[in-house]
């Protein structure tokens, strides 16, 4: 139980959320209107999703195909028969007056989502239901000082609504939720998962409780756009909420707003304020009837998912559970790791992909779409030091040219002349010179003081500029010194 | 001799066009000329005498390279809710003022296909809302009929008003309605001609200005049976832009008019037999079952118990689709734009002024139906009900082929005897209803007059898509009829 500690005692979170994700589509819903991001306003626009008089809706059956895969990959329900619904409201970016969603009966009914927490804990989410609706157009409001203008570019794009049950008790598991849900879409091909350029936003529904008594009133807090708002929101939501009841207030239902300048969220409309949206059965559209063999060859054609990389990764490859875990989160990474482990020892593929190449990357604020190191480079770099040809310290300066310049390491090494001398000669002659440098130190050693020996081997090695084969001089040493 | 011409119907002028007696050139000058000379009526309230005169110039010359359509070359009048491509379209509302449409109607390019031409477009109740015409933002319609000894003006009834009144002024060979609860069938009772509601889902609704999604169905008016039956053929279809559109073969409804109608069972409702019924309907009734009796068939008394929650339930869904469906009518977009210092309004004054008074009634009442708290007691009890009313029609239709019924209660009233009441205008509907919500063919068919000398129809209810069987019946009924009395303001007229 995560509970958060108030002036007055404990307190539970209770945290719901809405994902909308944007469907990977060429076209819109119920128009064939294309969907591109970022075109010039109103250059996306069919006589449907300006509400022409007498255009009709029609649907997007790759958009549907697109829902039940997504419902597949969270496990969930998918429900033969649904129905479209209208949601009905004034608005100049909502030219219909009403927005076609689906209310009573969605596409997809309860599913569940695992979390791997850092812990290394899992928890089981529910989701309630994913449902296809319309995105509305926006209202631009800063180009004309008088008058707001629209464009409608967006308007009737395919939305995917994933509703979680009340099951979140944390910003934190939150994040690892929202991280979640967009890696599962993203490996299904359903949303780009893209929240800077809004394909998906997030509504999130916060409530605080004494625990073992009922669920509080809950605040919904508006279309969030980064996993980060998301977590502070819900952070700051929760605090609010704890004061205000701590000094005698209520938590009264209403829909609040993130602002990220200021850290905190504002009311927007009380429950007396909400539109009554009159939803009913858009009589433009029929039922949306599903072939049970359809979905039967969708699921068939699913990708490996989040869960199941996981539980492969581990087994094969030996990895602990939130190391995978890591991994998994973009399939990118995931892929990129066992091209590299493919062949190779797994834990030092691990090491080299999670360990230098993320560290490097996120620090240089890259994707590893976008990585200067192929993974075939890196697998070449860990071969070198597999065949003794560098050190392992050698390879590590190799991989920040790598890093620089991007070219393979073999060449870095022929270039620079890094190459690992295991020239048994050579080296001896290395040590001889070291010993004979530090003959009092040689007395020593050979009088009992054995833990000089790691004084000798820095010597050595840096003696030979850290070219030298370490097990080479491990053991041409350990015999020269016992004389 | 322009009269003569526009006196003939539309299967005789296309046969005489066909024979190379008449061009197509002629009979569009002689229905314009028609056309000028009945303006008092209202019906056009969109002339395209120009363009149709080039359409059909055109079409002269596509039958003389061999290419004539079905339609070629026939002048019509199309209902002003059909969008038309660069012709105004407004569904008579000064919310739409100077909307042209940048696209075609499913129905009207299907009409244009054949080869038929655009002569102007039909007054009409706004939004197809009315039982009467008297439409206060483009004038009332003026039904061509008059009572006996009577100047008084009478209703075209609605709301394809203005198509009937054209079609009975020998203004357009044939014109396109829509029907929602009885829009094309009561104007065409009341004005002595032919109309057809053929089934929910025969004719897209693409590109028809919407009142109630789940009725709204296009369909014919026309001078006989016959005539209707072609432009039927020429309007229906599979339109893949359309979800509640049909993908099922178009008939030849001309060669389904046999006339042989031996054997077929008539159902006879005994709930239309309602309370009050004026005498002369009721014995209108009983003659058009003693004629298809005459004719082999066999009239059987038949029970649909949920007819009396017909209206009550229309008059909830048809208010509550349109509610939704008129909201896109914002201010914003095209048409009207009232400005206000806020968002909030301009919603305000755009839809303050630019709908009328029915409008506004039924968008406040399906607004009402919808809202929380009432939705279930008034919307889902409505499409509860509607169901069994469908379920009713689907038991008939196990024990006959077709049901007769009257059209409306009563023929045309007075431009100023129009109802305070709106619920008595409501009442024009009570026949034709219930086929609108089960969403089955149908078809009014002049068959004798009022005892003051005004037209009154007959209506034959068909099952699902068996357009075939009704329209054959129908020319039973028009043949034995033999209507053949003449409006007193057709010009030319005898």
């Amino acid at each position: 139980m995560n509970l958060v500690q108030g002036s007055t005692g404990d307190w539970e979170p209770v945290i719901g959320l809405e994902v909308h994700a944007q469907v990977v589509s060429q076209a819109k819903l119920f128009s064939g209107a294309a969907t591109e991001f970022g075109s010039a306003p109103n250059s996306q626009v069919s006589f449907v999703d300006m509400a022409m008089p007498g255009m009709l809706p029609v649907i997007n059956e790759v958009c549907v195909e697109q829902a039940v895969r997504t419902g597949l990959g969270l496990k969930a329900q998918i429900n033969l028969r649904s129905v479209f619904d209208r949601k009905n409201y004034f608005y100049p970016d909502l030219p219909q007056g009403y927005q076609i969603s689906q209310f009573s009966q969605p596409i997809v009914g309860e599913g569940v989502v695992t979390l791997d927490m850092r812990d290394g804990s899992s928890r089981e989410i529910g989701v309630e239901r994913l449902h296809l609706e319309q995105d509305a157009g926006k209202s631009l409001h800063d180009q004309h000082p008088s008058m707001t203008y629209v464009d409608l570019n967006r308007s009737g794009v395919a939305l995917m609504e994933i509703v979680s049950k009340p099951d979140l008790r944390s910003a934190e598991e939150a994040g690892v939720y929202v991280r979640k849900i967009r890696a599962i879409l993203r490996y299904l091909g359903t949303c780009d998962g893209n929240m800077e350029e809004g394909s998906m936003r997030c509504d999130v529904n916060v409530s605080i409780h004494r625990p073992g008594e009922p669920f509080g009133t809950r605040a919904e807090i508006k279309n969030v756009n980064s996993v980060r708002f998301v977590m502070r929101a819900i952070d700051y939501e929760i605090e609010r909420q704890i004061e205000l009841v701590e000094s005698g207030g209520t938590v009264v239902q209403e829909t609040r707003l993130f602002d990220a300048g200021a850290g905190e969220t504002r009311s927007m409309r009380s429950k007396e304020e909400a539109h009554d949206y009159r939803y009913f059965p858009d009589p433009d559209l029929l039922p949306l009837v599903l072939d049970a063999a359809w979905v039967e060859e969708i699921k068939a054609g699913l990708p490996e998912l989040p869960d199941e990389k996981k539980a492969r990764l581990v087994a094969d490859y030996g990895l602990s559970p939130y190391d995978a875990s890591v991994l998994v989160g973009e399939a990118e990474n995931a892929d990129f790791f066992e091209a590299v482990a493919s062949g190779r020892d797994a834990k030092t593929a691990a090491n080299w992909v999670t360990g230098s190449l993320f560290g490097a990357l996120n620090k240089a604020g890259l994707d590893v779409a976008d990585s200067p190191i192929s993974a075939a480079q890196l697998g070449g770099l860990i071969d070198l030091i597999e065949d003794a040809t560098i050190s392992g310290r050698i390879a590590k300066d190799v991989f920040e040219i790598m890093f620089e310049i991007g070219q393979d390491a073999a060449a870095i090494v022929e270039e620079k002349g890094l190459t690992q001398v295991t020239d048994t000669g050579a080296i001896e002659t290395v040590i001889d010179g070291v010993m004979a440098a530090n003959a009092d130190k040689v007395e020593e050693f050979r009088g009992g003081k054995e833990k000089l020996f790691g004084f000798f081997v820095g010597q050595v090695m840096r003696a030979s500029g850290g070219k030298a084969n370490p097990a080479a001089v491990n053991e041409l040493l350990k015999e020269k010194l016992k004389g | 001799m322009s009269a003569e011409i526009a006196g003939l119907c539309l299967t005789a002028a296309r046969d005489a066009m066909a024979g190379g007696d008449l061009s197509a050139a002629e009979l569009t000058d002689a229905h314009i000329a028609q056309a000028k000379a009945a303006k008092d009526l209202n019906a056009i309230i969109c002339e395209n005498f120009e363009q149709a005169r080039v359409g059909a110039a055109a079409s002269d010359a596509r039958r003389k390279a061999g290419e004539a359509g079905a339609l070629d070359g026939i002048p019509l009048v199309v209902k002003d809710c059909y969008c038309t491509k660069g012709v105004p379209s407004t569904a008579g509302s000064h919310v739409l003022d100077g909307f042209v449409p940048p696209y075609e109607s499913t129905v009207t390019a299907n009409l244009w296909r054949a080869g038929a031409v655009l002569l102007g477009k039909a007054n009409m109740d706004e939004f197809a809302m009315g039982s009467a015409n008297l439409n206060p933002h483009t004038g009332p319609v003026t039904n061509p009929w008059q009572r006996a000894n009577d100047p008084a003006k009478l209703v075209p009834g609605g709301s394809s008003g203005g198509s009937a009144a054209a079609i009975a002024a020998h203004v357009g060979l044939g014109a396109t309605g829509t029907d929602t609860g009885g829009s094309i069938r009561q104007p065409a009772s009341f004005c002595g001609i032919v109309g057809i509601k053929p089934t929910y889902g025969r004719c897209s609704r693409l590109g028809i200005i919407a009142f109630a999604s789940s009725l709204d169905q296009a369909g014919p008016l026309a001078r006989n049976v016959r005539d209707g039956a072609i432009l039927l053929g020429a309007m229906a279809g599979f339109d893949p832009k359309d979800s509640t559109s049909v993908d099922r073969p178009v008939p030849d409804y001309e060669a389904a008019l046999s006339g042989d109608i031996k054997g077929m069972k008539i159902g006879i409702p005994k709930e239309y037999r309602a309370d009050g019924m004026a005498r002369e309907i009721d014995a209108l009734w009983q003659r058009g079952a003693a004629w298809l009796r005459d004719a082999g068939a066999e009239p059987v008394e038949v029970s649909l118990p949920h007819t009396e929650f017909a209206l009550p339930t229309y008059y909830i869904i048809a208010p509550a689709e349109c509610s939704s469906n008129l909201a896109r009518y914002d201010g914003v977009k095209y048409g009207l734009r009232v400005a206000g210092d806020n968002l909030q309004e301009m919603y305000e004054y755009t839809r303050a002024e630019g709908f009328g008074a029915e409008v506004r009634r039924r968008i406040l009442i399906g607004t009402y139906v919808l809202s929380a708290g009432y939705y279930d007691a008034y919307y889902l009890k409505a499409q509860r009900v509607r169901a069994l009313i469908a379920d009713d029609f689907r038991k008939a239709f196990e024990q006959v082929d077709l049901l007769l019924t009257p059209t409306a209660p009563s023929p045309a009233f007075g431009i100023d005897e129009e109802p305070d009441d709106p619920v008595a205008m409501y009442l024009n509907d009570v026949f034709t209803v219930p086929a609108s919500l089960a969403g089955l063919p149908a078809v009014s068919v002049p068959a004798g007059l009022s005892g003051d000398g005004l037209p009154l129809g007959l209506q034959l209810i068909g099952r699902p898509f068996d357009e075939e069987t009704m329209l054959r019946a129908a020319g039973v009924l028009e043949e034995a009829a033999a209507f053949g009395a003449v409006p007193a303001l057709r010009v030319g007229a005898s």
